[in-house]
């Protein structure tokens, strides 16, 4: 096993250009899982980006707030700004395991690892996040939702690196968070949603779902459905737009019966009383 | 036991820096139990998720077992090694170990509330614990002790 | 007095077995790993070792190394210690590897082929097998047993009403802390070598006979001591056995010693678990909802081997009809053969399955009757005088009566239930109920199991006047180390810094018997105040006992006298006087006395969702005198949390017979979050013949819970579940 610890990201990026195999490593807390039993990880060689501290800061500039890739979940479970500027980020932060991952893992981690059941990814969703993927060659900018390209896949190269997340400074007149897991803390969701609407910007639903497709998922169609002020009077009224947006499959976790149905009952119940169309 | 390191690094170890050469592979919870005589820490699952290897790693808790070792080089980590037993008597009293094997984590996770008491003015206790499993005490009296050792009650009653 | 190891628990100074440094006695020690069978039965073909390892480096046992039998001693001698060419279940162990090197010793072990030629496995205890999947006498039946009380037949022909009910309950895995550890290695002795056995368990002595079975030694060539143990719940019962044996023939093939430490993973795959259950009740009743007959089917799921199907299967039909009265009973159980990994002890040992029917079908019954589940109880519950399904008359003063009147008192039951039914009438996702389960134990073993065990407890005096315990019983957490100390002191007038408890070494302790059966308190605590007098005697005169100081300074003086010599004083098992058992028959005294109690569950059931939380908990416990508050309310507590589990998030997701959520990310146990403050009360009755009065305090808690939180279900969404555990999916379907 070889490891390569830069301390600035042009050194992370150089690495990168040079050994486009190198596997970037954050708070590892994906990683080292099972890490004795999983000997073929050990002869691989990682980028340990652990000491760029230029990556750990967090930012707030005139119209948005910066995460930086090293922000962790507990990070911003500390910021005061953020507990009242962009609500979900706390209430999917402390979902996250417990405080021993939420010290550790990073948002960036999380959006980089790729899982469909990814915390972090959907609440970074709803508030419109951008990803910078920096190389030695650049930077660009990517909106989060547009970032997968399928189960694990996404649009960044091999020589990039995620070094920051922005989200827009706005006004949400809604916004709400739910994680169904086997239990109240150290679970892996069944179905998550996490749910803005912009004030004053009668298309600004966001509805974002995770462990229902093969990617954390924008629902547009559940969106189209709320913005078209149609009246909603059941959970199963929003079953045809689920079955557009999301695919959910039976799995080790649970089902997908399950997945379906409460996320519908989840849907209805949190957005009445808001939405004006749902009853 | 991973013999010839092939990475120095330098960190503090309960308030000691040293400097050790390790093994890439090595888990910071290997570290500390096979090369620094420091078993204290227990390996409960590898997963992150029973909370048994808990230790503090610049001032928050952490699982060891998903600490890669190279990972702490500059930093400050503190191992249930470093509590002082005479402050435990608290927790002895209501009963918060039985069988020990979560203990040192629940320990360490408590001790770190107990040292940012102000935590739990936006966290329940039993919020703040849920990274350590116990199988033994159903959790009551590792509360109740919390509670008793920084005098303040804060079960988590919903 | 507080717990003797807890400050060394808090602290982390306590060592398991792979905190030890590899010094003395582990001084060049290699780890151990085992070979596994990858599919569930069939016939092994080859075992392959992979390519690009120096195999000549490695360590490899096979079963052709074992020096006795392949057998693994227990009731029957079907398990064997490494799978004889054939095997009976995923994860069967097929060899041994060890090396020096723990992380090349993984890569080697994985590039192991295990090549099994299929045969068709039995993965449903349900289903009746096919021809070609029997393994076991003419239908893979372990065990039948019967309890027969009256006539159930003609009590049906004239009931109100009969109302039936099929329950079933799910496997549960330990999970305790510290994964399944051994060492071994090789010792010199007086009549020739000594194979030492040291590690995480319950039962020494059990662990000494499978070693002297399979190895064909005597106790004076293998030594099984016991290593601080974190945690066992049952788990570390028979299953140390295996892992014993296999320590000891990497050692004996190695000539060095050895140390296996089971990963999780491996640990929840292939290790024992509580037995699935399948509980039909056909129950005749008048208006009122009195018992006129129990008609109760046990099934249970016993594994590829026997190891202690037959026991949990008694216990389990001997629970069954709960803590009530009834004339006409009539209880058939059996354990059945399947080549699922095999099952083995679990705290409550068969009776929390069957009490979860019992009492879930107790509240069917009043739902069907229009009744009060509370009334439907205390209609049927046992009074003294009368008698359980097999014909015990029940004594020792416990009011039942007045024991559930005060649970729902204390639990606040009346209120609980009229603002759960307001709340549910606006609310417009949650629900709100509350549940109640009536319960019983029996403390010890079965019937005539103490008197087969024929237990024996030394204490010896040491030189410096200080008394040594020296019993095979285990501390794992539950505080048998506390418990004897206190009841020693007490019992020699001593203070307790004075006595100690010596570790559960087969050197120098006696058989006890085992660290099960809620029999430490109740059965070998009496044997220590009886070993303690026994010694009083002997230095005393006359037959008179010494206490105190008298005690400390004789023993000081006989050991000036006989310089190099030991004094001991010995008690061994006597019944209790009329306890009576006829195991033929099932009739008669199947426990000396029983343990009793009654809990109630109030939960929330969330209908967006479907899972349930529980908001508040009541365990009322009878356990006769509580000889230490803290440690038996832990003891409470921790049963009453490790139910939780079991009857709502514990499952099991099996593939071909193999656990496939084998992780404590996919197994989900509840964390600090998950429960409320459970609380405990006990009921002080002092047991006459238990060591202080105690009756057992283990197992009681681990019965009631299940069924009151799916009563309290019930209550709150009208959903009728009847399976445990009652997951979110599951309960979807219902409501």
């Amino acid at each position: 096993m070889n490891v390569l610890m830069p301390n600035t990201l042009a050194e992370a990026c150089e690495l990168c250009a040079k050994q486009p195999d190198l596997i970037p490593l954050a708070g590892a807390t994906d990683l080292l899982v099972h890490w004795p039993l999983r000997q073929v990880e050990h002869d691989k060689t990682y980028l340990d980006l652990s000491k760029v501290g230029e990556l750990r800061k967090m930012t707030w500039t005139a119209d948005t707030i910066v995460l930086g890739a090293l922000t962790t979940y507990w990070d911003v479970l500390q910021d005061l700004r953020a507990k009242s500027e962009f609500p979900l980020l706390m209430e999917s932060a402390r979902q996250v395991g417990a405080i021993q991952i939420q010290s550790r893992g990073t948002w960036a981690g999380n959006i980089a690892n790729g899982s469909p059941a990814a915390d972090g990814v959907p609440v970074l969703m709803a508030y419109d996040a951008s990803v910078t993927l920096t190389s030695k060659s650049g930077s660009r900018s990517v909106p989060l939702h547009e970032y997968y390209t399928g189960y694990r896949k996404s649009v960044r190269r091999p020589d990039e690196l995620i070094s920051s997340i922005s989200m827009p400074l706005r006004k949400y007149d809604y916004s709400v968070f739910h994680k169904v897991g086997a239990r109240r803390a150290q679970a892996i969701t069944k179905i998550g949603l996490a749910i803005t609407r912009e004030a004053s910007a009668p298309s600004g639903w966001r509805i974002v779902a995770n462990s229902v497709a093969a990617t954390v998922k924008r629902c547009p169609a559940i969106e189209q459905l709320l913005q078209s002020g149609l009246p909603i009077r059941r959970p199963e009224d929003f079953s045809t737009a689920i079955a557009s947006d999301v695919t959910p499959i039976d799995d080790i976790r649970s089902t997908a019966d399950y997945r379906r149905t409460v996320m519908a009952r989840l849907l209805y119940h949190s957005l009445r009383g808001t939405a004006a169309s749902i009853s | 036991m991973p013999r010839n390191g092939s990475i120095a690094i330098r960190f503090s170890l309960n308030g000691r820096d040293i400097e050790i050469s390790i093994d890439p592979t090595e888990r910071l919870l290997d570290t500390l139990r096979y090369r620094l005589n420091l078993p204290g820490s227990k390996e409960g699952c590898g997963e992150g998720e029973c909370g048994a290897c808990t230790v503090i790693v610049d001032d928050l808790p952490a699982n060891s077992c998903l600490v890669p070792t190279f990972q702490v080089r500059g930093c400050k980590v503190r191992t249930i090694e470093s509590i002082p037993t005479s402050s435990l008597q608290p927790m002895l009293e209501t009963g918060a170990t039985q069988c020990g094997a979560c203990t040192p984590g629940v320990v360490v996770t408590a001790n770190w509330i107990k040292e940012h008491s102000g935590v739990l003015a936006s966290h329940t206790m039993r919020a703040l614990m849920a990274g350590n499993l116990c199988r033994c005490t159903g959790y009551d009296g590792i509360i109740d002790g919390l509670e008793k050792w920084i005098g303040t009650p804060n079960g988590g009653r919903p | 007095m507080q717990r003797l190891e807890g400050l060394s628990k808090l602290s982390g100074a306590e060592r398991y077995l792979d905190d030890e440094p590899l010094e003395g006695t582990l001084k060049g020690c290699l780890w151990g790993m085992t070979v596994r069978s990858p599919i569930s039965r069939g016939k092994i073909q080859r075992i392959s070792y992979g390519p690009g390892f120096d195999w000549s480096k490695f360590v490899v046992v096979e079963p052709g190394d074992i020096p006795g039998p392949n057998e693994t001693y227990l009731i029957e001698n079907d398990q064997p210690v490494l799978a004889p060419g054939y095997v009976r279940h995923m994860h069967e162990a097929v060899a041994l590897v060890a090396h020096e090197d723990r992380n090349l010793l993984r890569r080697a072990v994985a590039s192991v082929k295990v090549e099994v030629d299929p045969e068709s496995p039995v993965l449903d205890f349900r289903v009746a097998p096919r021809a070609d999947q029997i393994q076991r006498g003419s239908d893979n039946l372990i065990k039948k047993l019967q309890i027969k009380k009256g006539d159930v037949h003609a009590a049906f022909a004239n009931a109100y009403k009969i109302v039936e009910g099929e329950y079933e309950t799910g496997a549960q895995e330990h999970v305790y802390i510290e994964n399944n550890a051994m060492s071994a290695w090789v010792e010199d002795g007086p009549n020739g070598d000594v194979v030492v056995v040291r590690g995480s368990m319950q039962c020494p002595y059990y662990v000494l006979n499978a070693l002297k079975h399979a190895l064909k030694r005597d106790e004076t060539r293998v030594r099984v001591i016991q290593a601080p143990t974190g945690g066992g719940f049952g788990g570390k019962e028979d299953y140390p056995s295996t892992i014993a044996l296999h320590a000891a023939l990497l050692t004996m093939k190695a000539r060095r010693p050895v140390k296996i430490i089971y990963d999780r993973s491996e640990d929840m795959a292939a290790t024992t678990k509580r037995h699935p259950s399948l509980v039909r009740h056909k129950t005749a009743v008048d208006k009122n909802g009195k018992l006129l007959a129990q008609q109760i089917e046990v099934i249970l799921d016993g594994g590829a081997y026997v190891t202690l199907s037959p026991v949990v299967l008694s216990r389990g039909i001997i629970h069954a009809a709960g803590p009530y009265t009834c004339e006409n009973v009539l209880i058939e159980g059996k354990a059945v053969l399947t080549n699922s990994v095999p099952y083995g002890a679990f705290r409550g040992f068969g009776a929390p399955q069957t009490i979860f029917a019992c009492e879930r079908h107790m509240d069917r019954i009043a739902h069907a009757l229009g009744l009060d589940p509370i009334e439907v109880r205390r209609i049927n519950l046992l009074k003294d005088g009368q008698t359980t399904s097999t014909q015990q008359t029940i004594s020792g003063g416990t009011d039942r009566h007045a024991l559930l009147n005060e649970t729902l008192r204390v639990s606040e039951y009346d209120k609980h239930k009229r603002e759960s039914e307001a709340f549910n009438k606006t609310h417009p996702y949650l629900r709100r109920g509350i549940g109640i389960a009536t319960v019983l134990h029996g403390a010890g073993f079965t019937g005539n199991g103490e008197v087969y065990l024929n237990s024996k407890v030394d204490v010896g005096g040491c030189r410096d006047g200080r008394i040594e315990v020296l019993a095979a019983s285990t501390e794992m957490g539950q505080g048998t180390n506390t418990v004897f100390t206190k009841i020693a002191a007490d019992a020699a007038g001593y203070d307790t810094a004075d006595v100690i408890v010596g570790v559960p070494d087969t050197f120098r302790v006696p058989n006890s018997g085992p660290t099960v059966a809620s029999r430490t308190v109740m059965v070998v605590g009496k044997l220590v105040e009886r070993a303690i007098d026994d010694l009083a005697v002997q230095l005393g005169q006359n037959g008179k006992p010494l206490r105190g100081a008298s005690l400390k300074q004789a023993i000081t003086d006989w050991h000036a006298k006989n310089p190099g010599k030991e004094i001991k004083g010995r008690a061994t098992y006597t019944p209790p006087p009329n306890v009576k058992f006829d195991d033929k028959n099932y009739i008669g005294d199947a426990y000396a006395t029983f343990a009793w109690g009654a809990c109630v569950a109030h939960v929330e059931v969330d209908l967006r969702t479907a899972s349930v939380r529980v908001l508040d908990f009541t365990a009322m416990q009878d356990i006769g005198k509580v000889i230490n508050p803290v440690l038996a309310k832990g003891q409470v507590q921790g049963g009453v949390v490790q139910a939780i589990g079991w009857a709502l998030t514990e499952e099991f997701k099996f593939k071909d017979g193999g656990m496939l959520n084998n992780t404590l990310t996919n197994y989900i146990i509840p964390t600090s979050d998950d429960v409320p403050p459970i609380r405990v009360v006990f009921h002080e009755n002092s047991y006459p013949f238990g060591g202080g009065g105690a009756k057992g305090v283990g197992e009681l808690p681990m019965d009631g819970p299940a069924p009151a939180i799916l009563n309290a279900v019930a209550h709150a969404t009208g959903a009728d579940a009847k399976a445990i555990p009652l997951t979110p999916e599951h309960l979807l379907l219902l409501l």
